[in-house]
């Protein structure tokens, strides 16, 4: 029994319903006593005003025609039906005339407020003995009369039930009301978390496709539902990245090792020193591929993971640009091509010299590899420039660029459009560089014309840095 | 694993200086992985290098200071003392021999601190033995060639290290100021292999794989320079690992 209500005390709706009642009712009380209170205060205040108005005309009568007059009016008021308490006494307390048996002793000795309330047996209609309370004034005149005008202050006791029965009935109200809400909202909510909870256990249990329900209300429970599907749908997706990734990571991986692995045996069985050799040293060249692949993995993951931005400085982009472009003019004249360059001096950016370099060499590496065949006047450009907000490097070249509907894809890993892979290269180029800019906060755009010339074809790939502050 | 010419038991005996090799050079590796120092040290002994292997970083601090040695190969990531500790120990106590540090796999490349902890070279995994065992050769000579030779003369090809000129059999060799330093550089190290990512380390400053054949045209742009009218190779390639100049006599 106790365990069972420790365990439905866990529910959240039944604790803040808990709540909830306990605050109402305090509420409802400290209401009822307030509001009693005041109203007896008003009430005593309305008594008051009235007796004094009714002193006030026996005072009067008093002094115009005596103690005469004063009886007279007294009896007079005092056979109304409802009417206040009268009272006129001898020096020694002993009634003389009014409607009054008797008071409590010693009430009528003290002129003024009677204070506190006083007992008094009320004359001929002796249906509630003893039980009558009232307040009233009493006023002394020369002769050594007393005189008190009072008035009955009715059963304090039925006043106290009234503000009793009152409580009673808004805290059933209350109840009543708390239930409700525990099983309209709460049972509700609580259902609908539950339904949360079994969905999640299957996400969890591996069907990363289950969604979380989420109804038509737009209230806070949809809206968290959701928000968690969305997220959701972000981790199917780079679950769904990263299983492309292996498996790329496994097909090209895979060539060079079975490469490998044929020429070791082709080295093994040859008889000839040089022949085994020339085998020997391409399994070389072929491990040394393999280890370069490896490389440039870790050093993607590493730049995404974001580890090397402790290493940032200020590095010099004009000068970075014209070491690269140093670099591969040799390269790309070989090729047959055209390196220029347009480089605005003494631009800066907060970086890693080192990553922005590499990235660099990649997309000179990519111009000159794919930069198109037989064309005249076949070129590539380094570009760079500073504009209000952002540093722009781009790379053009006029080969046949890259569809639109393929410049996501060439971002990821292992990526070639090249689907012949006749082209030398790892298929990490782009994403290591695509890493790097995410490192420095910027972005990399692909364009396909030859830099700002719409009319001539190509690729321009753009590193965008946001510009410092100058 | 040897290079393709005998160099490593051979005196070159063409840079003026102290260049005589140390017939056999003899170098520490501290690396608790003990398949990786298990190859690398058949491997350097192969090549004519005397090992001796620590396996941890207190063993391998008592080792290094000591016995003496030509070079350390140190890893980053040891048991009981980390590799960066026991290479700023052994400077405190006095020890001088050139270090390359080895970095832990998948660990940050972080050349800069692995240098300022008073490393002379740095190494990250996965690495070609033939880069390694390069580094090591270059590091061991390093100890003995005093770099205030303002000549430095291979065969009879000479460079003129203040006034930047180069020649061969006295005339002269005219070189971009990039293929000065790239020859300035293969020179320093005659008889040395040196492999593309030290070139691309020493001459243009970008400590990566070049990856691609960027650094060889520069090499062949070089050669054609230095040897075009001149029927003596001195500028070698060392297939599956790089580059060696060198009068073979």
């Amino acid at each position: 029994m106790l365990n069972r209500a420790r365990l439905m005390f866990r529910s959240t709706a039944v604790r803040l319903s808990a709540l909830y009642i306990l605050l109402f009712a305090l509420c409802a009380a400290f209401l009822v006593f307030y509001v009693t209170a005041m109203s007896e205060r008003l009430l005593a205040q309305q008594t008051r005003q009235t007796l004094q108005e009714e002193v006030g005309d026996v005072q009067r009568a008093y002094e115009r025609g005596g103690i005469n007059l004063l009886v007279r009016m007294m009896e007079r008021r005092a056979r109304q039906p409802g009417a206040n308490l009268y009272v006129v006494a001898g020096p020694n307390g002993e009634m003389l005339a009014g409607n009054v048996a008797s008071v409590q002793p010693g009430v009528l000795d003290e002129q003024g407020w009677t204070e506190p309330p006083f007992r008094y047996e009320p004359f001929a209609e002796a249906e509630k003995p003893g039980q009558d309370v009232a307040i009233g004034y009493v006023m002394r005149l020369d002769n050594g009369l007393r005189i008190m005008v009072g008035r009955d202050l009715g059963d304090p006791g039925r006043f106290r039930l009234i503000v009793r029965r009152a409580l009673m009935v808004a805290l059933t109200i209350m109840g009543v009301g708390a239930l409700v809400i525990w099983f309209g909202i709460g049972r509700n909510a609580l259902k609908r978390i539950d339904r949360m909870s079994a969905a999640s256990q299957k996400i969890m249990a591996g069907d990363l496709s289950q969604r979380l329900p989420v109804g038509r209300s737009g209230d806070e429970f949809d809206r968290l539902s959701d928000s968690l599907n969305a997220m959701l749908g972000r981790i199917e997706k780079l679950n769904e990245g990263l299983r492309q990734v292996s498996d790329n990571i496994a097909h090209d991986l895979k060539t060079p090792l079975t490469r490998l692995r044929n020429k070791a045996a082709d080295a093994l069985s040859e008889d000839r020193e040089d022949v085994r050799r020339a085998a020997l040293e391409g399994i070389i060249g072929e491990s040394d591929q393999l280890i370069r692949t490896f490389n440039a993995l870790l050093m993607i993951s590493r730049v995404e993971a974001g580890s090397i931005a402790a290493e940032m400085s200020e590095v010099d982009l004009s000068a970075v640009s014209a070491d690269s472009a140093e670099l591969y003019e040799p390269v790309a004249e070989e090729a047959g091509l055209q390196l220029s360059t347009e480089v605005q001096p003494g631009v800066t950016v907060n970086g890693n010299r080192e990553l922005i370099g590499q990235a660099i060499f990649n997309l000179l590496d990519n111009a000159i590899k794919y930069s198109g065949d037989g064309d005249d006047n076949r070129g590539i450009k380094l570009r760079l420039v500073r504009r209000d907000d952002e540093i722009r490097l781009s790379v053009c070249d006029n080969g046949p660029g890259i569809p639109a509907d393929k410049r996501e894809d060439v971002l990821k890993r292992f990526v070639r459009l090249d689907e012949s892979r006749s082209k030398p290269g790892t298929g990490l180029g782009l994403s290591l560089v695509e890493a790097v800019m995410e490192l420095h906060g910027g972005s990399l755009e692909l364009s396909d014309t030859f830099g700002d010339r719409p009319d001539a074809p190509g690729l321009t790939v753009t590193m965008v840095f946001p510009a410092p502050r100058l | 694993m040897r290079w393709d010419t005998s160099n490593a038991a051979e005196s070159s005996g063409t840079k003026t200086g102290g260049d005589a090799i140390v017939p056999h050079m003899k170098i520490l590796v501290i690396e608790d992985d003990l398949e990786a120092a298990a190859y690398m040290t058949k491997a350097f002994r192969e090549a004519g290098i005397v090992v001796d292997h620590a396996s941890d970083g207190e063993s391998g601090l008592f080792m290094g200071s000591e016995n003496s040695y030509d070079v350390m190969v140190i890893d980053r990531m040891l048991p009981r003392r980390d590799g960066l500790s026991v290479i700023s120990e052994l400077r405190k106590r006095g020890v001088n021999t050139p270090v390359l540090i080895l970095s832990a796999l998948g660990q940050v490349d972080d050349r800069v601190t692995g240098l300022r902890a008073g490393g002379d070279d740095y190494l990250p995994k996965p690495y070609a033995f033939s880069e390694l065992l390069a580094r090591v050769e270059v590091l061991g000579r390093r100890k003995g060639a005093p770099e205030q030779d303002m000549v430095y003369r291979v065969g009879d090809l000479e460079l003129d290290r203040l006034s930047h000129e180069v020649r061969r059999a006295g005339k002269e060799v005219l070189l971009q100021p990039r293929e000065f330093r790239l020859l300035e550089y293969l020179m320093k190290n005659a008889g040395q292999v040196v492999t593309r990512t030290m070139l691309l380390e020493n001459v243009w400053d970008y400590h990566f794989d070049p990856q691609t054949n960027v650094i060889d045209v520069h090499v062949s742009r070089l050669r054609s320079k230095i040897e075009k009218d001149f029927d003596k190779p001195l500028l070698k390639t060392i297939r599956g690992a790089g580059y060696m100049i060198k009068d073979e006599g």
